[in-house]
């Protein structure tokens, strides 16, 4: 049914008002032209005539609602429905061409709107099309700057300027791992983590200091400025730190230096605590080499010149001679002691890479095989064999060995393998000697300069040696009742790298997130947690995993994961997972739902040196578990015990989830994570958890916006009204 | 009269090879073998010139140093370091101490006798 239309109404009735009128004024010039005869008869005429004339005018009003009602739908709401739509293609994404309706006029500009639509669409597609392409450029920047920072030796940690770290690469997560109290995987994640403070690990003042003299330097016109500085950790190591500005440099329209002004600060971060002691003990070698020998020189010199001297009593001139050899002998005692280090210490090397042994033969196989026609393979020898070599060079060596041994001694297949003997690393480059045919292999291979195909090098074998520290000869071994001979190389070893903790557990990402420039924006915080809102807080989502349920009598804490929300964004790889030797019986009937056995926390640290350093890795953030209320006091009953208190704000995703979905029937953590549309990889896995657990409160604050909790404060409040807050432990 | 030497040092092969190459130039000469037996002697003996290693256990030689120039009765008395710290910068200290020669060892004992001559003002 169609609504009442008020203007058509009020059409019709102007003009049956109008035509009344009309009636009206012929009426009275009637009236005032005939004469009063005539005018009688006129009144007779009509006389009882007068209903009729009512329905001739009342019917003439019907043909006129018609014409107006066509004249309205052309002119008045043809234009209407066309502004409507024309609004409603402004205001939204819609692509629905308008209709054409109504006169010629409007059906025009119907058409030239639909063009002016199509238009849009074309001129957004190309948009959107060109948003794409520098979203993928600028990804694909990321990407890179991830790569190259991940492969980085050096540590590299940017923070904005209030020391908030922005950006880490794995190294200075390894470095700042050896600083942590917590010597487990979980250890180090406290005090390097996107957000956190540098001056949990660097002290205020030094960063300050050198962040000064930055700043002086960049006021003064400095292109390049810097400073470094070099501290102590607690833990006695020694790192030098150069630090860099993160410049923001805006130009103006003639592309001019407009404005220079520092967002922050690169720190590249070095551990030279080996090299300093390196150079001690070149200093200790060099000083007894030549203060220490001063004394005993000068001594048998004197002795020596004194000896000279004509008329010298018998009796003094033996005891010279015995100052002479004391003194000698003494210089030889010195020598012989030092030998073993000055050795190691004084000889310039390389700069030599740690690698991987296995990584060195598989790079060697490839090299013979490309410049020898050779047959190469690799025999299994000691694994995970670190080396400190230039491998470029050494191989270089190693193909001169092998070209000797085809070309002299007519050796169609070698083997390569890496091991390690007494502190020392090994490689060997082993052959079958063929009896009776070609050469024997020679030693004096070595003192010949490089041959790789037609180039010769500068370098032989053993300069090669020496810069490694190492040394080489030939070897014999029987296998399989066969003589096997090789060339055995020895070379420094290096200490294990420590490889990146696995992440089994971990999302879809295949490069850890280690940035987020957002953070260039953080000022440091001046209001209040409860007064921030919640999209702007930073998180640590955490779950225990317990000998049984009831923490208030016994039962311990074996397990505790934690992941850190920051900028609304879950950092999957700044985790914290720990086993926890609860020093007490785990009941067998609660393994199977944990699946942590006695043997896994055996040889754990306990919960006294692991809540710690899980309270660092919580500073500054807001506590949040599905349940917390259980959680919280498993880590309440350790407080007196630990001396840490974890007095932070705390969030429950139970309670919040209640309050978001009040109509659901369960909130438990698999019915929330389906609704979410969450895959929870892990469950009851302490780390497992908390990661859908985080997943889960990233997907709740939106929904709490919608209800008009924005603030940690009003979150708190609402949560503690759901039915759920009154379940105690 | 023979002029009085004291040598100072902590090696005594050093000591019996100085003691008879100075006494056969002709001076008196007394040893010590450590810092303070040694400013014990010179404050007791009041010798001509002092020989003595500057890195000695007790005083070292360039505390002695410090406290013969600071002392008027003893500020004259001219001192010979013998010294292993051959570097410009233990030079430089042993002669703002109050060193009239500093001598780094291994040294010449020809050399050692002249310099010590040359500063008692006999020359040869």
């Amino acid at each position: 049914m169609k609504p009442f239309d008020w203007r058509l109404a009020l059409a019709v009735t102007i003009v049956g008002l109008v035509c009344l009128a009309w009636l009206g004024v012929a009426g009275v010039l009637l009236w005032a032209v005939l004469d009063p005869a005539d005018w009688q008869t006129v009144l007779e005429a009509l006389g009882g005539k007068g209903g009729l004339l009512v329905l001739l005018w009342a019917g003439s009003l019907i043909p006129t609602a018609a014409a107006l009602r066509h004249l309205i739908e052309h002119y008045l709401r043809a234009p209407a429905k066309l502004a409507e739509e024309a609004r409603l293609l402004l205001e939204t994404d819609v692509q629905r061409l308008p209709t054409p309706r109504g006169s010629a006029e409007n059906r025009r500009l119907a058409e030239v709107i639909g063009q002016l639509v199509a238009q849009r669409e074309a001129l957004k597609e190309d948009m959107d099309q060109r948003v794409q392409a520098a979203s993928r450029q600028t990804e694909l920047e990321k990407n890179r700057l991830a790569a190259l920072m991940s492969e980085l030796t050096k540590s590299v940690v940017v923070c904005n300027l209030d020391g908030r770290i922005l950006l880490y690469n794995n190294r200075a997560r390894l470095q700042f791992r050896r600083l942590s109290r917590l010597p487990t995987p979980a250890g180090g994640a406290e005090l390097m983590g996107l957000g956190r403070s540098i001056y949990t690990v660097l002290d205020r003042k030094l960063v300050n200091h050198a962040l000064e003299n930055v700043q002086r330097r960049l006021l003064r016109g400095a292109s390049a400025p810097s400073a470094q500085f070099v501290t102590a950790t607690p833990t006695g190591k020694l790192l030098r730190v150069q630090m860099t500005p993160v410049r923001d440099v805006a130009t103006d329209d003639t592309g001019a230096r407009a404005t220079d002004t520092m967002t922050g600060f690169v720190l590249l971060i070095e551990n030279i605590t080996a090299d300093m002691q390196a150079d001690a003990e070149k200093d200790r070698i060099l000083t007894s080499l030549t203060e220490g020998s001063r004394s005993a020189l000068a001594n048998a010199r004197a002795a020596a010149e004194v000896l000279e001297l004509p008329d010298i009593p018998e009796g003094l001139r033996e005891r010279l001679l015995g100052v002479i050899r004391e003194e000698v002998q003494g210089l030889s005692r010195r020598i012989d002691e030092l030998q073993p280090t000055s050795s190691a210490a004084l000889r310039s090397r390389w700069p030599l890479e740690d690698m991987l042994g296995e990584d060195l033969v598989e790079a060697g196989l490839r090299r013979l095989e490309s410049e020898l026609e050779l047959q190469v393979d690799a025999e299994p020898g000691d694994q995970g064999v670190w080396l400190k070599v230039e491998s470029f060079t050494l191989l270089q060596a190693v193909i001169h060995l092998a070209g000797r041994l085809h070309d002299r001694c007519r050796v169609r297949s070698l083997t390569l393998r890496v091991g390690q003997r007494e502190g020392q690393g090994v490689l060997d480059l082993i052959w079958m000697p063929c009896d009776g045919v070609g050469d024997k292999a020679e030693l004096g291979w070595d003192q010949e300069p490089i041959q790789v195909g037609s180039e010769t090098l500068s370098l032989t074998v053993r300069d090669v040696l020496e810069r490694h520290g190492g040394e080489c000869w030939i070897e014999q071994e029987t296998e399989d009742d066969r003589h096997r001979c090789f060339f055995r190389l020895l070379l420094p070893l290096a200490a294990p790298q420590e490889e990146l903790p696995a992440t089994t557990f971990m999302r879809h990402e295949s490069r850890p997130e280690y940035y987020d420039f957002d953070l260039f924006r953080t000022t440091a915080r001046t209001r209040s947690l409860d007064d921030s809102p919640l999209t702007e807080l930073a998180y640590t989502v955490f779950d225990t995993e317990t000998t049984g349920l009831n923490p208030a009598e016994g039962d311990e804490i074996i397990q505790i994961g934690a992941v850190r929300i920051v900028n609304g964004k879950v950092l999957a790889h700044e985790f914290f997972d720990q086993l926890v030797d609860p020093q007490r019986i785990i009941p067998p009937a609660s393994i199977p739902i944990h699946g942590i056995t006695p043997e896994m926390v055996r040889g754990q640290p306990t919960i006294d040196a692991v809540l710690p350093t899980f309270h660092g890795f919580c500073q500054d953030t807001v506590l949040v578990a599905h349940n917390a209320a259980f959680d919280m006091r498993c880590l309440q009953l350790k407080e007196k015990r630990t001396g840490v208190r974890f007095d932070h704000p705390v969030l429950d995703t139970l309670l919040l989830s209640a309050l978001v979905h009040e109509n659901q029937d369960s909130h438990r953590l698999e019915a929330i994570a389906e609704r979410f549309g969450l895959t929870i990889i892990g469950r009851h896995t302490a780390i497992g958890d908390a990661m859908v657990t985080a997943e889960i409160l990233v997907k709740l604050i939106p929904l709490l916006a919608e209800k008009g909790i924005h603030t940690l404060e009003q979150a708190r409040q609402a949560a503690q009204k759901t039915y759920y807050a009154r379940v105690n432990y | 009269m023979a002029s009085k030497i004291l040598i100072a040092d902590n090696q005594p092969n050093l000591l019996m090879s100085l003691e008879y190459l100075m006494q056969r130039q002709g001076f008196d000469v007394s040893l010590a073998r450590d810092g303070n037996k040694a400013m014990a002697m010179i404050r007791q003996q009041r010798p001509d010139m002092i020989i003595m290693e500057a890195g000695m256990p007790g005083q070292s030689g360039f505390e002695i140093c410090q406290q013969v120039r600071a002392d008027s009765a003893l500020r004259a008395i001219p001192i010979v370091m013998l010294s292993t710290k051959a570097r410009e910068t233990d030079i430089a200290k042993g002669m703002a101490l109050g060193a009239d020669a500093y001598i780094v060892k291994p040294f010449s004992t020809d050399d050692l006798v002249n310099r010590v001559r040359g500063l008692l003002g006999e020359g040869r």
